[in-house]
């Protein structure tokens, strides 16, 4: 099967997108001319012209102005160009991205999906690193994906941009230059936004993990099965509405349950599934729960210091040994 | 204009007898503004509202029955009762919404207008309600700027009602005129009586044709002042009732209205008095229709949150 890079494969997805209908286009900071900062956009203006549109630098324009497209008919897709200047726009996305549809009584239709590149990148810093997904699933109206590899890019992207609500599309920034086995066009399984995939099935703990975690997740994996332990490992993929069902079906297996995310722990989108598997799944514990994420602190830049933020496999594998 | 008056009134006492819920604001005094913009729009054309909203959705069509029972929170209301006086909306006459956010709607009307501009390449104009208050939001920099940029069918219609809340514009803004401001962004800023209806459907008139032949967005500052409180129930601690009251006898756009007929224009005092009963009635039947309908069952609680 043909490799193609995660990058390639949110490309692939806009540009099947855009030709299958009119009124998607996509609109943020350096993407006509320069194809994205990532290059993830490359190619599209000139396969479409007039709907790849570079804006100002007015975050809440683009994000405002997307909902305004949206309610005026169109299917927009708007890039953050990073994550974290999300902040910039919080009101676009709380109080109206979030809020039209309810409480105009379901008049209004927001097919809008927002592109966020996230994650440590190295040397980013504290406003150019940062994974910010934790504070959109507490926002209900919005939709939050963050898929893990090219394949998942791809079909998640198709699936947020056909989709009728706005979905939040966290794309990792280390992950764009991994490549991986994307099916062709005719062979593609189309996403269902809310489904997580078991991963890998096992029996003696569940990790869990989406995004660039689950790099952790999967080697923590390996390591674990040259041991004789049994890991299976679940890709959340959308973390709003997320799938508990498959989550506490494999706890209820398995008895233990690991949790991995590079944002920071403290009230991330990981506590939500720690929290629900003690409320509904805790008499099928036989251990604590791990919980692995960043430290409570901004993003240093200083290398020495930059890697004390992140979690490791070998966190992963040291903790669950514990637990066995 | 009339059938604004009546409604406002009518939902000021029954707010005040406990029978609303929630908070309204209240148009009364800036009828001619709402009436005279949206007369010079076609129902496909936009307009983004603002909490203080009731006029402009009565302006663009909106079936006030209906507007009353989602005022009153009930399931019959335009928003299902979801929404309430500060997030009505009717999408079938082209009212994409109240805001309860003040300056929230500049960026959603600019993204209307180029949706409609630059992807589905039709003619609806959009248009969004602001005042003086929400002139000072850095939203209102951003869309201005790129309406402006790309020549997007928009219009900027500045209700400059002197009031921010409770905080008076001079206290806060520099320039006399807000419209002085849209030079700044290459854009005509045209200043007109807000208390005339005619007055401001001509700058309306002509801003929507400029709009429509791709020539871009115009600001359109209109002189009015708030008459009632912030919201109903406001006292007002920060001015003097007298020296309201002196300025609605002197500015109220139905009074003024008879003398400021143009040429070719006449109405007799009994037509006026005439069109303002019906609008007593219509608005009388608004609020039974309102107090007869339910409020939403339970079992609306879940749905739209999402389509999907």
């Amino acid at each position: 099967m043909r490799k193609i890079t995660f990058s390639e494969a949110t490309r692939e997805a806009m540009a099947e997108e855009m030709e299958k209908y009119p009124e998607v286009f996509v609109m943020g900071e350096d993407l006509a001319r320069q194809g994205g900062i990532f290059g993830q956009f490359k190619g599209l203006p000139a396969e479409f012209p007039g709907r790849v549109i570079d804006t100002p630098i007015s975050e809440t324009f683009i994000v405002g102005g997307g909902v305004g497209a949206a309610l005026g008919g169109a299917r927009p897709v708007v890039d953050m160009h990073f994550a974290d200047f999300i902040g910039v726009c919080m009101d676009e996305v709380l109080n109206q991205m979030a809020k039209v549809r309810y409480m105009f009584g379901g008049q209004a239709k927001i097919p809008l999906v927002l592109r966020a590149p996230d994650g440590l990148a190295g040397g980013g810093a504290a406003q150019h690193s940062q994974s910010v997904e934790s504070f959109f699933i507490h926002i209900p109206g919005i939709k939050v994906v963050a898929p893990s590899n090219p394949y998942d890019a791809k079909m998640v992207l198709k699936a947020a941009i056909e989709c009728d609500d706005p979905v939040l599309y966290f794309e990792n920034k280390v992950l764009y230059k991994e490549a991986a086995e994307v099916p062709e066009k005719e062979d593609e399984v189309p996403y269902e936004i809310g489904k997580a995939r078991v991963e890998r099935e096992g029996k003696d703990v569940t990790i869990i993990s989406y995004s660039i975690g689950m790099k952790n997740a999967r080697a923590a994996a390996d390591a674990l099965a040259k041991d004789g332990v049994s890991a299976e490992v679940i890709d959340l993929i959308t973390l709003s509405p997320w799938d508990k069902e498959t989550v506490l079906n494999s706890v209820r297996k398995t008895h233990r349950l690991c949790l991995v995310s590079e944002c920071v722990k403290q009230g991330g989108a990981m506590a939500e599934v720690a929290a629900t598997v003690a409320e509904e799944a805790l008499e099928y514990l036989d251990a604590p729960i791990l919980r692995y994420g960043a430290p409570f602190t901004p993003i240093p830049f200083a290398p020495t210091l930059e890697k004390l933020y992140r979690v490791y496999p070998e966190d992963l594998v040291k903790g669950i040994k514990g637990i066995l | 204009m009339c059938t604004i008056r009546c409604f406002e009134e009518s939902v000021k006492k029954d707010f005040l007898n406990g029978e609303i819920p929630g908070f309204v604001h209240l148009y009364i005094g800036e009828e001619a503004i709402g009436t005279g913009i949206c007369g010079a729009l076609r129902t496909t054309d936009f307009i983004e509202s603002t909490h203080r909203g009731h006029g402009h959705c009565i302006a663009k069509g909106a079936d006030v029955n209906r507007m009353m029972a989602e005022i009153f929170g009930k399931k019959d209301g335009l928003c299902k009762g979801k929404g309430g006086s500060m997030h009505i909306a009717d999408f079938s006459v082209g009212m994409l919404g109240a805001n309860g956010v003040v300056g929230g709607g500049y960026n959603l009307a600019t993204g209307a207008a180029l949706a409609s501009k630059m992807i589905l390449k039709n003619d609806n104009v959009s248009v969004v309600f602001f005042g003086d208050g929400a002139s000072n939001r850095g939203t209102f920099h951003e869309a201005a700027n790129v309406a402006a940029a790309w020549k997007l069918p928009l219009i900027f219609v500045n209700e400059m009602n002197c009031w921010a809340s409770t905080t008076p514009y001079r206290t806060t803004t520099a320039v006399e005129n807000i419209s002085d401001r849209a030079h700044g962004y290459n854009m005509p800023g045209v200043i007109v009586d807000g208390q005339n209806v005619f007055e401001v459907y001509a700058a309306a008139k002509e801003a929507v044709e400029r709009a429509r032949r791709g020539e871009g967005p115009t600001f359109i500052e209109a002189k009015t002042y708030r008459i009632e409180g912030h919201f109903v129930g406001d006292p007002e601690l920060y001015r003097k009732k007298e020296e309201t009251m002196e300025i609605f006898h002197r500015t109220d756009p139905l009074k003024l209205f008879k003398d400021q007929c143009p040429e070719g224009i006449e109405f007799t005092q009994e037509e006026l008095d005439g069109i303002l009963t019906a609008a007593r009635a219509k608005v009388a039947a608004a609020k039974e229709y309102a107090v007869s309908c339910e409020y939403p069952d339970e079992s609306e609680f879940y749905k739209d949150v999402y389509v999907d």
